[in-house]
């Protein structure tokens, strides 16, 4: 059996961040009671209408641009017709074979159409498991529904449980610096679905594909993908096909069971929604969407590594980070005299390593001018990499200006030569077996002798310094 | 006044004597609530309670608003706030919409107050009102026979002077028809002039609500103050001029097209063309010599009798019709499911089971002409038979359109039988369904074709009104409402038979 290839494509939805539903003026709800936010159409009452909602239909503009898809001078609503409790009108207002977005691309990952639709109402299964097995009754809350969706598709470019992974946190990042949703997953303004298939490696044609729902964490998505390409590993190579369907996976006790196979697919009957006008793109749409755009990640890492020749982990993190982006340039912007790259890192890795997972610097004390001044004096070798350590701590700590804090805690490097090469001195006369070890090749024994030294300057003798004259004095 | 000469007034008539004092509008209401009441033509599904508070308690302070208190019958399906809407049917028997159609809503601001819903075909599918859930309603020329439909609750009542107008809806001729076989005036206009929120649906791109009125002028005084863009609606328009009352004396230089495919000109004298299945629209002759009478009448007024006029398509409309209607009227109806509102039908059922709860609702909620068009209507838009059907019909919807375009590049307006028949027996029709929907043979293409169209009675036929119907571009209603005007007087049908 020749290698198998996983092939993933991605459909993801996402909630708008308009203050009124898709098609009717009742507000976004936010955990309000049960059927507050509701009104006629909504609700599907006999004769009410849908309006289209301009402002969702901008951000599904923002959305096509930011991914450099082609929009569609004249877009149009379709019915999705099923019956469902939590769909009201017994169809769903979607878009079908001309939706408003077709193409684009995100990074490695090609889009294939990204369209508008409302959101569904909020089904409750009212028993001990809180589905709908076993339960003696549904509920069903219509605050949801309605809710404008923009959903975006992806080409099957994804060929990994943990590239699919990454590449949704990219869209995430991405929408969310748009703005134009809170792209939450716990909250459900974020939901993913998988196409999973294999093939055997380097071919070209497609497998059969499953459909993979209800994953609502990039840690179940990734965990899910991987359980669904085993499982249809395991399938392939046992001589069997694998069968199309839709399947929900379990991540507590990481099993696949199906929702619905081929046969019971729906038809949903698609035609085109007779109540709404056909979408027409004008020029002053077109501006106003492309006035929303902001410079992406994908597009910010580009131009951190081509214009300050930052390294492509240092662009990236600083990407696809915002708030330690933001604080990079504005601690540029301070026109110190280092390099970018070296004020990168001190951002990246030693400021960052500092305040912990997830912590926002711009919250912090420690200014970004703080940071540029102390790289600034480490350049300059005004100070010591060990003694900027410590004021970056102290900064960290209670703010403050850097060179102050230098002076306060006499941080200053060794200005004399002859006092540090005295110090040197002293320190391999009071080591000798290091002195030794060293002389004779062992270059790790150097280490004693150089923290004899530190202690002696309290850290503020440059450790490159330290063991140039180490090695001089003693010839080796 | 007596009640029989208040009632004698037309509306137009009865609002200038209630502004200028002559008539109280309280006694006018409470007239036409007792007959209201005393109907025996099943017209009515929900009556306003004397002097209720949609009633005359409130009719006095009309008297200074353009309707001036003149009470509207209005169709069941139009939503009416905390009053039975139930399109007809048994699957909303009962049910009390939370907010009032914008239509109905215009039309109380500008001063008519409800007297009462009126009875029609269920969903509005129907032309001859025996597909209610509440029963036939009876013709008042002739309580044998059918007062035509879906709006026949509508038509009955205010041709038997139950109602002094009413409100209808028209889809495929659900306006025209019952207006001809009631001998009253039945007016649908341009698709998009009225709105259609708070209307509950049959076929959303081709219903339109009007006026059913016993002559022109009324007719033009309630279209007057339904008309115009709803926010509500993304399918209304704002009309490019306001509506007038009509005052044309003559019809010079009017030129009236007479199409053979609508008129019984179709070669060798055979009387009515042919609908795509080889049917004949079959006009009867006793409404033909009518038709030619009423066009010789009009060419004495001055207008021109174009019979060289064509609508190629024509004879599709039907077949188009019968696929587009059903189709996304199987779509409205999904809504009725029992989750929500109207019936959920219990008895028998399992309670556990999703499926069998919606089915047995529909089962039991539906009567056979709606589950006829649902499935009709599925089974167009299925997978694998949408371009043979949907994408088809919609083509040749198309077609008659650019017909009618084209035919308005010759001719003022296109004039036409209202329907092939008199009203005919109950009964009579209801094991073929396709002879029903022949009914809306010559309304059909004016539907489809978005255009607006008005019937007016032309003559009797052993004792039972036809109607002749004239149709005209897009936003033609003033000068449709005119010439029909001029028509009216001329032809002097007098209805006041059926109001005895």
């Amino acid at each position: 059996m020749s290698e198998l290839e996983p092939v993933i494509g991605l459909e993801i939805h996402v909630q708008l961040k308009t203050r009124t539903k898709m098609f009717c003026g009742c507000e976004l709800s936010f955990g309000e009671p049960p059927n507050t936010r509701t009104c006629p159409v909504c609700l599907g009452l006999p004769g009410a209408l849908p309006v289209a909602n301009a402002q969702a239909i901008h951000l599904g503009l923002v959305i096509g641009l930011a991914l450099g898809s082609t929009l569609a001078p004249r877009s149009v609503f379709h019915r999705k017709n099923y019956f469902y409790p939590d769909l009201p009108k017994g169809y769903q207002i979607s878009q079908y074979d001309e939706p408003l977005c077709g193409g684009g691309s995100l990074g490695e990952v090609r889009i294939h159409r990204v369209h508008l639709e409302e959101d569904a109402a909020k089904l409750t299964h009212v028993g001990e498991s809180g589905r709908i097995h076993g339960s003696h009754e549904s509920v069903v809350d219509f605050n949801r529904g309605g809710t404008p969706l923009a959903e975006i598709v992806t080409e099957p470019d994804l060929r990994s449980a943990e590239q699919a992974s990454e590449w949704l946190k990219l869209l995430r990042t991405t929408l969310r610096q748009l703005g134009v949703s809170d792209v939450n997953m716990e909250e459900g303004s974020l939901r993913c679905d998988a196409n999973i298939s294999l093939r055997p490696t380097g071919s070209q044609e497609l497998g059969t594909k499953t459909e993979l729902k209800n994953m609502n964490s990039f840690r179940f998505i990734e965990r899910g993908i991987d359980a669904e390409i085993a499982r249809q590993e395991r399938i392939l190579n046992d001589g069997g096909q694998v069968e199309q369907e839709t399947l929900h996976y379990d991540p507590n006790s990481g099993a696949i069971t199906s929702l619905r196979s081929k046969e019971e697919a729906h038809d949903y009957r698609y035609f085109p929604e007779p109540d709404l006008v056909p979408v027409r793109i004008d020029e002053q749409m077109l501006a106003r969407a492309q006035g929303a755009l902001v410079e992406l990640p994908a597009a910010r890492a580009e131009r951190f590594e081509r214009e300050l020749g930052l390294s492509a982990d240092s662009a990236r993190m600083l990407a696809f980070r915002a708030e330690f982006g933001g604080f990079f340039e504005a601690a540029l912007s301070a026109q110190v005299d280092v390099a970018s790259q070296v004020l990168a890192n001190w951002v990246t890795v030693e400021l960052a390593g500092r305040l912990g997972d997830g912590v926002d610097p711009t919250g912090a004390h420690v200014t970004p001018r703080a940071i540029a001044e102390l790289a600034g004096m480490v350049s300059a070798k005004q100070i010591s990499v060990g003694a900027a350590r410590q004021v970056l701590d102290k900064l960290i700590a209670e703010g403050g200006d850097p060179a102050e804090i230098v002076q306060a805690e006499g941080l200053q490097s060794l200005g004399d030569p002859d006092e540090l090469a005295d110090i040197v001195a002293a320190a391999l006369a009071a080591n000798p077996d290091a002195a030794t070890r060293v002389r004779e090749g062992n270059a790790k024994a150097i280490g004693p002798i150089v923290g004899h030294v530190m202690r002696e300057t309290k850290g503020r003798a440059d450790g490159g310094e330290v063991t140039r004259l180490v090695h001089e004095q003693l010839g080796v | 006044m007596s009640s029989a000469d208040i009632i004698a007034l037309s509306a137009a008539e009865a609002a200038h004597q209630i502004a200028t004092g002559a008539l109280s509008a309280n006694d006018l209401f409470e007239a036409y609530r007792a007959r209201a009441q005393a109907d025996d033509l099943n017209c009515f599904t929900w009556l306003a309670s004397a002097g209720g508070e949609t009633g005359a308690g409130a009719a006095e302070d009309l008297r200074e608003r353009p309707l001036a208190g003149v009470p509207l019958a209005v169709k069941d399906l139009f939503c009416t706030a905390g009053i039975p809407s139930q399109s007809g049917s048994k699957i909303l028997a009962g049910y009390e919409p939370p907010y009032t159609a914008t239509a109905v809503a215009r039309l109380q601001t500008a001063g008519a107050p409800l007297l009462g819903k009126t009875n029609q075909d269920e969903f509005a599918m129907g032309s001859s009102n025996e597909n209610s859930a509440f029963g036939p309603v009876l013709n008042p020329w002739d309580r044998e026979r059918v007062p035509g439909g879906s709006s026949g609750g509508s038509a009955a009542a205010v041709a038997a002077g139950l109602a002094p107008w009413a409100l209808g809806t028209d889809t495929g001729g659900s306006i025209r028809q019952p207006a001809a076989l009631c001998g009253i005036v039945g007016l649908k206009p341009t698709y998009g002039a009225v709105s259609r929120y708070g209307m509950i649906a049959f076929a959303s791109s081709l219903d339109q609500a009007g006026p059913l009125t016993r002559d022109v002028t009324d007719a033009a005084l309630l279209l007057k103050h339904m008309v115009g863009r709803d926010p509500r609606d993304a399918t209304s328009l704002r009309l490019p001029t306001e509506i007038e009352l009509p005052g044309r004396e003559d019809l010079k230089g009017v030129r009236l097209g007479v199409p053979a495919e609508l008129t019984g000109g179709s070669g060798e004298g055979d009387a009515g063309g042919r609908g795509a299945d080889g049917r004949e629209a079959g006009i009867e002759p006793g409404v033909l010599d009518a038709f030619r009478a009423a066009l010789g009448l009009a060419a004495d007024l001055g207008a021109e009798i174009v019979e060289t006029v064509s609508l190629p398509h024509a004879p599709h409309a039907l077949s188009a019709y019968y696929v587009l209607a059903p189709a996304e009227a199987s779509s409205n109806l999904a809504r009725f499911d029992g989750v929500r509102y109207g019936l959920r039908a219990r008895e028998g059922a399992t309670e556990s089971d999703l499926l069998e709860m919606y089915e047995r609702t529909r089962h039991d909620g539906f009567g056979p002409e709606v589950k006829r068009r649902i499935m009709l209507g599925t089974y167009a838009l299925s997978a694998g038979y949408y371009d043979a059907y949907y994408g088809r019909a919609q083509r040749v919807r198309t077609r008659i359109a650019e017909d009618f375009a084209g035919a308005f590049a010759e001719v003022d307006f296109i004039v036409t039988p209202t329907a092939p028949t008199v009203a005919f027996e109950l009964g009579s029709k209801t094991d073929d369904p396709l002879a029903m929907y022949m009914n809306d043979y010559c309304t059909v293409p004016m539907s489809l074709a978005g255009i607006p169209a008005i019937s007016i009675p032309c003559g009797l036929s052993d004792g039972l009104p036809i109607g002749l119907q004239l149709a005209g571009p897009a936003f033609s209603e003033n000068e449709l409402l005119d010439a029909a005007y001029a028509l009216e007087s001329a032809l002097g049908f007098d209805g006041s038979l059926a109001r005895a």
